[in-house]
């Protein structure tokens, strides 16, 4: 398990939480935010959760797999994923290499992304644990 | 091929004054053999120079030597000795002395050849008569310098401005191998008394002409297909046009031959128009598109799932019986595919999707 600076900061907003990529993220990476989030989803009773790729240039098989089981590991604690900001050329590399998002939801940008889960999973207000 | 590339201005009085420079010779000789962007642009006029047209002698002398040692290096294999470079270089600057003296009578007698030969017609007397000194001037300054490049950029200049009034490679191929025999004939009249001088002068004329042959049909021929070119570009900027039509709505009509490059391109123009206009729904409607192979329609299928991807849902329309066909025969999975038969039937479909309510109202324009 990598330490360090993490380089995608979870953002907590009311039952929704937001993971914002910063930066290519390599395998373990990937595994720490899978973990960190699904873990935060559970703490925070929330039901939606949005992750921002738009500052990505690449996603590589590993990336977007590990997406879309985020998104499974989610919806099996109760929460609804839908993936925002995917780049023109990072959509067109990943259609081209034959790998979607596997049924994840996908939508323009993080105000998309929320008009999304609040038609479909309406935000609430949550009372628990402050976020560290 | 080679770009124009600004350069500094080729002086002809200028170079004459630094004559032992022996890579000009060189240099001019590989600038023929590619016409490289090292290629000088001295001002178009240059060549008509009183200078140089009324001091015939000014390249008299060791200047005239080194001057026209281009022409004598452009003959065959066998490197011209000292003493024959030596007389090669008089005959030139003997040569060129007689075309400049007689300018005026050759310059006519190839005018009139060039009527006669119904070439360059879609130019006025006024131009023709324009043009043909300053070609004349350039060609008798290549004789003279050995240098291409002055020629090299008149030519280009001269295609630029003759190109879009229709005038075709053969007419100024043409025109030039007529001046080369006017020059030539007036070469055979001088020197007819004497068949060995004669014989030497051709042998300094002849590759020095060929080689203002050569390089006026590269440079029209470029610059021709640098218009192409650039029209090439324009259309295919211009047949992909990403159109929004309602808010987060767009349309992208493609009319003509979609071929995989192309396809390229609406992919890449409709991903960012879905960006920039945010749009929800695209609609892509093919009625003007008369085919599509399997590799431009896995492009297409490819297309929508990348629009998917960024949140805008895709629905193309107008696929004809023929490209229905096609895509059944060659197996393209199209089950996630909107399909909806013609335009307006797509556009109603983007409207309920994006929860528009398009109604008529009564009494409007009832006849």
């Amino acid at each position: 398990m990598s330490s360090g600076p993490a380089l995608v900061s979870i953002l907590r907003q009311d039952s929704y939480l937001i993971a914002s990529v910063h930066t290519a993220l390599d395998d373990s990476e990937m595994i720490r935010l899978r973990n960190n989030l699904v873990e935060q989803i559970g703490r925070y009773r929330s039901n939606g959760v949005i992750i921002d790729v738009a500052a990505l240039d690449v996603l590589d098989s590993f990336g977007a797999k590990t997406l879309a089981t985020i998104a499974e590991m989610a919806r099996l604690r109760g929460a609804l994923t839908v993936i925002v900001g995917i780049q023109p050329d990072v959509a067109f590399a990943m259609v081209q290499l034959g790998m979607g998002t596997a049924g994840v939801p996908t939508a323009l940008d993080l105000e998309e992304g929320l008009a999304y889960l609040n038609a479909r999973v309406p935000r609430r207000p949550v009372r628990g644990p402050l976020g560290d | 091929m080679t770009e124009y590339q600004p350069g500094p201005a080729a002086d002809p009085a200028g170079r004459r004054g630094e004559q032992d420079t022996e890579p000009s010779a060189d240099a001019a000789w590989a600038a023929s053999l590619h016409p490289a962007p090292a290629a000088g642009v001295p001002d178009p006029n240059s060549a008509a120079n009183p200078n140089s047209a009324a001091n015939p002698n000014s390249t008299a002398g060791p200047d005239g030597f080194a001057a026209a040692q281009p022409p004598a290096a452009t003959g065959q294999p066998p490197a011209p000795s000292d003493s024959e470079q030596n007389a090669n270089a008089e005959l030139l600057t003997q040569l060129t002395a007689h075309l400049q003296q007689h300018r005026a009578k050759l310059r006519d007698q190839w005018a009139a050849r060039i009527r006669d030969a119904h070439l360059l017609e879609a130019m006025t007397a006024q131009e023709m008569a324009t043009e043909t000194s300053s070609v004349y001037d350039n060609y008798v300054e290549v004789l003279e310098t050995g240098s291409v490049e002055a020629l090299q950029h008149y030519a280009r200049d001269l295609s630029e401005r003759i190109i879009p009034r229709g005038v075709e490679t053969h007419e100024v191929v043409g025109i030039v191998l007529l001046l080369r025999d006017v020059l030539a004939r007036s070469l055979f009249e001088k020197y007819q008394g004497n068949f060995a001088l004669l014989n030497r002068v051709l042998d300094a004329y002849e590759p020095a002409a060929n080689r203002i042959a050569n390089t006026v049909a590269v440079s029209f021929v470029e610059e021709r297909e640098r218009v192409i070119r650039q029209q090439q570009d324009s259309i295919r900027e211009l047949s992909t046009p990403v159109l929004p039509v309602r808010e987060r709505l767009l349309i992208l009509p493609i009319i003509g031959v979609l071929d995989s490059e192309r396809a390229r391109q609406v992919t890449e123009q409709l991903l960012s128009g879905i960006r920039t206009h945010r749009a929800k729904v695209v609609v892509i409607d093919i009625t003007g598109a008369p085919d599509v192979d399997a590799t431009v329609a896995n492009h297409l299928v490819q297309t929508v799932d990348a629009s998917r991807l960024m949140g805008a849902s895709v629905i193309i329309t107008g696929l004809s019986p023929t490209i229905a066909q096609t895509l059944v025969t060659i197996g393209v999975d199209l089950s996630k595919m909107n399909t909806i038969g013609d335009l307006q039937g797509g556009l109603e479909e983007a409207e309920r999707l994006l929860g528009y309510n398009v109604t008529r109202q009564d009494g409007v324009n009832e006849t």
